[in-house]
């Protein structure tokens, strides 16, 4: 699974050009790279919301294969955080899990009945991670996913990306920081260089 | 259906407790009890305008409710993952179109008898009129739906909805006044009815896969 030359341009500039890479069974690629060296326009166009503007990827984008954790959480502040994850079984079509151990595993104990409007940063963070536990999907595209978390919620995802990892699971994650769970990495800034 | 039964119910939690429903209902009575101070206190003249005035006045209540239909779900990443889901974004949007209907609309149309009573029309027409617009609302939501999906990367896109729009809603507004001025005068004229029947059950086909093309267009 992978891409190959792949070209985005935004506006009438271009973020990268003819970019290559790819991931097998049980690995995680890790992308690098400046501001603006088109890290999350690679993984848009990788989770199917973004079309590429040459190039093929080698993405499985049917329905159920994927996981995008972007910028954008998708937490609706008017519900608690119970409630969210309800919705989110409902909208992946899970099977029953134990909300209480879940939200213990994020972190989260007790947290059930808070708004989640009331949440700090962090918190809502380590909410959206509970998408991953509650649908299994083969691929994880994550952006910046450190971001917000202290050094326990760090430990969290690195735990989590070891496991996804050790059952056959593939990640791509963008990051500014180096991620140890990472078995090959990909550095945007080259292209820029280049250009 | 759990999948399209889950997006409908959230899109209603959220209408009811973001105070949509309330404020819809509150902006249709305080449109309908302004008329009678512009129009003077001829009560044979509110009658006759009564049909029309009620359908404007439920048009613009619609739309002022447009913008909520899909903003927050851009800006806050929603629509990134109604995209990657099991069930096709063409019924994700029809869910949230169905939610929308029966949080926002569904209320409005309860209201209607009694707004209908403070224009002067008599109980027993009232059946009629509502059926008109029961008929109708389905399709000012789904036309609208479509309007909404095509603004909804301008921030405060509002005012661009409603221009989108309104030219759609034009055929809807004929055929549904005329049908409702027809009730009023006895019997409810079935053809007219009919016509706006069709526009609506054919929204039901068409909007969906227009909305979320737009929708599609809008994220990337």
């Amino acid at each position: 699974m992978g891409f190959d030359g792949l070209v985005c341009w935004r506006g009438l500039l271009p973020v990268f050009d003819n970019l290559s890479g790819d991931v097998k069974a049980g690995g995680a690629l890790a992308l690098y790279g400046a501001n603006g060296s088109g890290k999350t326009s690679l993984l848009r166009i990788m989770a199917g919301l973004l079309p590429p503007d040459a190039g093929t990827c080698s993405v499985p984008q049917a329905a159920g294969q994927i996981h995008y954790l972007g910028h954008a959480d998708g937490l609706k502040a008017a519900f608690s955080v119970a409630e969210m994850l309800a919705v989110w079984a409902g909208l992946y079509a899970a099977a029953p899990f134990d909300a209480a151990s879940l939200l213990a595993e994020l972190g989260l104990a007790g947290r059930g009945p808070q708004k989640i409007g009331d949440l700090s940063a962090g918190q809502k963070r380590r909410l959206t991670l509970a998408r991953l536990i509650i649908a299994p999907r083969p691929l994880w595209l994550l952006d910046e996913p450190l971001t917000a978390l202290d050094r326990q919620g760090r430990a969290l995802v690195h735990e989590m990306a070891q496991a996804h990892l050790a059952a056959q699971g593939m990640i791509i994650a963008a990051s500014h920081e180096p991620l140890d769970f990472a078995t090959d990495t990909l550095s945007l800034d080259k292209q820029a260089e280049a250009r | 259906m759990r999948v399209f039964s889950t997006i409908c119910v959230s899109h209603m939690r959220l209408a009811w407790r973001g105070g949509h429903s309330g404020l819809a209902v509150a902006f249709l009575f305080i449109a309908v009890t302004l008329l009678p101070f512009g129009l003077g206190p001829e009560l044979k003249l509110l009658r006759a305008l009564a049909p029309g005035l009620l359908w404007v006045v439920l048009v613009m209540t619609v739309l002022v409710t447009l913008d909520r239909l899909f903003q927050e779900d851009f800006e806050d990443g929603t629509l990134d993952q109604l995209i990657g889901l099991s069930l096709p974004l063409e019924l994700s949007v029809l869910a949230k179109l169905c939610g929308h209907y029966l949080a926002v609309i569904v209320p409005l149309l309860i209201g209607v008898p009694l707004a209908g009573l403070l224009l002067n029309i008599a109980p027993g027409h009232l059946p009629g009129l509502v059926l008109a617009l029961l008929v109708g609302t389905p399709a000012l939501v789904l036309l609208g739906g479509i309007g909404a999906a095509l603004a909804v990367s301008v921030r405060r896109g509002g005012l661009l909805t409603v221009l989108l729009t309104l030219p759609f809603y034009v055929p809807v507004m004929i055929f549904g006044a005329a049908a409702s001025g027809a009730a009023l005068d006895g019997a409810p004229d079935m053809t007219r009815l009919a016509i706006v029947g069709l526009i609506s059950l054919a929204g039901v086909l068409l909007a969906p896969p227009a909305i979320a093309a737009a929708l599609r267009a809008a994220i990337r």
